[in-house]
């Protein structure tokens, strides 16, 4: 047992601190909110000089090879300046389902690409009629001897606006009607069919909804041999929710020390805010929800590999707690900054919408604690 | 970074595992169950104490010249989980734990020499004398005075919550020795033998039905001023150096998921009708299963920086808080599960020796006691409103 960062985690940090401290400031901020993109490419072209687009991705395909807590650590960095490129989107989510399920020639054509930062992606997943559950797909992919037709509505893609390639999940149907398995295909953005609405996403950075009429893809877009990809799916998506967690953190420790510093300097009644115990107490209990909240993430990043059950549990518990600790330490950050707290002219509200932005995807607290209990009650009784 | 033990420290657990197994007895363990107050009655500790003493594991914390086992941080955090997942009686720990360390830091070489093997032995039985009526949360504002006369100090006074007075035949006790400018100035750590004359002890009842604190008078105790741990006036010093150690043993966690296994356990039978299946319990247990995780994960994060030598700083407060607050929702928990059980009160102690059938089954025994008593978690070792004004002052600096 061993929580202590190796130097080489330690140099990670650092030269992501740095950067966002450097690179990522309120201006470049408010610059990209109002671009239609939603993200500087130049930046991205940054991240990928600095071998973070590289960094989960094996080796043997021009990556660095780390794991779940080194991504951990590139997040809380990323959330302390709100940093809005299509990271989850590409590296967390895109390399991990491609690495996980796709065939050798697959991982040869795309994860180099996505180490070098040629090739942008999005996981289009989620579905109005599923909510939160990962296993209820409605699109339909149907097999013909041209390859694939795939048919239906996905909400929430993150970034999806700016993928190259776009994967989207897909109930597989063969001449027999559905197989009761799910496959995942690479669809270029081009394709037609297939209609993206894009949309300002709470918080910073884009997402869209996809409407998929009809697209027709070759026999080799479907991700590996055509098993059942949930269990991926599942794992990839554990997986996210301990970055984004990271990242959660990161938010959280900014809205702690700027709040802390605005009531030493804010005067009310003759004295500072933080005079008054009740004040005192109040960022008391913020920074022991952050601390928890740290305590959360890595553990779900720590587990990110381990046996099904075990990892979605520290998945489910890292996004459940993480959420109420967010909600509670971005709300609190908002009253102790008073009026001022409300408007747009601080950044404070920015960090708080992305916060609650946090909360809601993959599901908010209460479905994850359910989750976690379902899951507890499963491996109790197997 | 690991999460997991390695091989060594893999062994280490299974070594704890079977001295365990070997010594602690079902007696042992029914009557740390069936004890609904912080501490175990002293023949039930002491006798656990005797095993550990034997194996050389009498007192973990302590270095290896005075008789501690050498155990890395992550060696201490396993025994203290295993001893919490098996249900081991509480030891002194105003012994071990507390006067100890500041005898081992503070105390002369005859004080070591006399006193550290007798608490090791478990031949001496400690209790802390450190609040008083007029001085709980402020407790610099202490009045129990020591008069010097000759070689002794005259004391007069009172001390109050002290756990186990009516047991112990040593208390350490914090008392005035001269008036200084700051009231942290001219206090001192005294060690008493309770069979002094002028002592008299009051009980204290808490509202689980329990016989755990008392009050303690002093009417001129003649106490030899060699008695004195350290320089007269720096007790307030020595005293706080131990409150660290009281706060920061900083391994609860195994013991908190130890007592919400109990009381799932109750929630998943037919004694309390399946509790488990209202979801206002089901996600109670999960919410605060939630929170015993984030509480083992600081507590190891904690330990990996004290393996390293780093200091953990006010996370000690943070770890005393989140474990005081969530034992009492657990306790709270166990309250409701039962449900009308809760009503049967028994008032007879100790539980694990009544001579009648109690109207409960014994599983049930202890839980309204657990959760009334429980409320005092919060409020001893520094309250909680105590803590957050530590962390407000040393981890956010107002």
């Amino acid at each position: 047992m061993d929580l202590n960062l190796s130097d080489e985690q330690r140099l990670l940090r650092e030269s992501a601190e740095r950067f966002v401290a450097e690179s990522y400031d309120a201006d470049h901020r408010r610059k990209t909110a109002n671009d239609p993109l939603g993200f500087s490419p130049e930046v991205w072209k940054q991240f990928a000089e600095l071998g973070w687009l590289a960094l989960p991705i094996p080796e043997e395909f021009g990556g660095l090879g780390a794991g779940p807590v080194e991504i951990g650590i590139l997040m809380e960095a990323f959330g302390r300046g709100l940093v809005s490129e299509p990271y989850i989107a590409t590296v967390v989510l895109g390399a991990a389902l491609i690495e996980r399920c796709g065939g050798p020639a697959q991982k040869q054509a795309n994860l180099p690409k996505i180490a070098d930062g040629t090739l942008k992606l999005a996981f289009a997943h989620s579905e109005r009629a599923a909510r939160f559950d990962l296993a209820k797909v409605a699109t339909s992919a149907t097999k013909t001897a041209q390859g694939w037709h795939l048919t239906g509505s996905k909400i929430a893609v993150l970034d999806g606006h700016a993928a190259d390639e776009i994967i989207v999940s897909a109930h597989l149907h063969d001449h027999r009607g559905p197989s009761g398995r799910v496959g995942l295909f690479l669809v270029p953005a081009t394709a037609a069919g297939l209609a993206i609405s894009d949309y300002q996403r709470l918080g910073g950075g884009r997402a869209c909804n996809i409407e998929l009429s009809d697209v027709q893809l070759p026999e080799d877009a479907l991700l590996g041999d055509g098993a059942n990809a949930l269990p991926a799916i599942e794992w990839a998506v554990d997986r996210v929710m301990a970055a984004l967690g990271a990242e959660a953190v990161g938010i959280m420790q900014t809205l702690l020390d700027t709040t802390l510093d605005y009531t030493k300097i804010r005067k009310q009644f003759g004295r500072p805010l933080s005079a008054n115990q009740v004040i005192r107490h109040r960022l008391a209990d913020m920074a022991i929800q952050v601390d928890e909240a740290r305590s959360m993430a890595l553990r779900a990043a720590l587990k990110a590999d381990s046996a099904p059950v075990e990892r979605a549990r520290a998945a489910s518990a890292a996004k459940a707690k993480i959420g109420k600790c967010a909600r509670f330490v971005g709300e609190q950050s908002i009253q102790l900054h008073g009026g001022m707290g409300v408007t747009e002219e601080l950044e404070v509200g920015a960090y708080f919408k992305r916060l609650v932005a946090f909360d809601t995807l993959f599901g908010g607290a209460a479905h994850h604690y359910a989750r976690h209990a379902q899951l507890g009650r499963a491996a109790s009784t197997a | 970074m690991e999460l997991s033990f390695n091989a060594e420290e893999r062994a280490f657990q299974s070594e704890v595992r079977s001295f365990i197994a070997k010594n602690l007895t079902e007696e042992m363990r029914r009557a740390t169950a069936l004890t609904p107050s912080v501490f175990s009655d002293p023949p039930i500790g002491m006798a656990w104490q005797r095993a550990l003493h034997k194996q050389g594991w009498g007192a973990p914390g302590w270095p290896v010249e005075h008789g501690g086992p050498d155990w890395t941080p992550a060696q201490r955090w396993i025994f203290e989980s295993e001893c919490a997942r098996a249900g081991v009686p509480n030891v002194n720990v105003m012994g071990v734990k507390m006067v100890g360390p500041v005898i081992i830091g503070f105390g002369s070489p005859e004080q070591k020499n006399y006193y550290l093997p007798r608490i090791l032995s478990g031949e001496d039985y400690w209790c802390q004398g450190y609040s008083e009526p007029g001085s709980g949360s402020d407790l610099s504002s202490l009045k129990t005075r020591a008069v010097r006369d000759g070689d002794d100090y005259i004391i007069n006074g009172t001390k109050i919550w002290t756990t186990h007075a009516h047991h112990a035949n040593r208390m350490f006790a914090l008392v005035r020795t001269s008036d200084g400018p700051r009231q942290q100035d001219g206090i001192s750590f005294i060690l008493i033998d309770m069979k002094a004359p002028g002592i008299t002890t009051r009980p204290i009842l808490t509202i689980g039905g329990d016989h755990e604190v008392n009050q303690v008078f002093f009417d001129d105790v003649r106490v030899p001023v060699s008695n004195r741990v350290g320089d007269e006036g720096k007790g307030w010093t020595y005293g706080k150096y131990l409150l660290e150690f009281e706060r920061g043993s900083g391994i609860a966690s195994a013991k908190l998921r130890e007592g919400l296994r109990a009381i799932t356990e109750l929630a998943e039978s037919d004694l309390t009708g399946r509790a488990i299946e209202s979801p206002d319990i089901a996600s109670r247990i999960s919410e605060i299963e939630v929170d015993i995780d984030a509480l083992e994960m600081t507590e190891l994060r904690v330990l990996s920086a004290l393996q390293t030598g780093q200091n953990p700083g006010a996370v000690s407060s943070i770890l005393k808080l989140r474990n005081s607050e969530i034992r009492q929702a657990v306790t709270k928990l166990g309250v409701d599960v039962i449900g009308h059980d809760a009503l049967v009160v028994e008032p007879m102690r100790p539980l694990y020796e009544l001579n009648h059938e109690p109207a409960l089954p014994e599983d049930m025994l202890t839980v309204v006691p657990e959760y009334l008593n429980g409320r005092a978690y919060t409020i001893f070792g520094g309250t909680s409103e105590i803590q957050r004004d530590i962390i407000a002052k040393i981890m956010l600096g107002i």
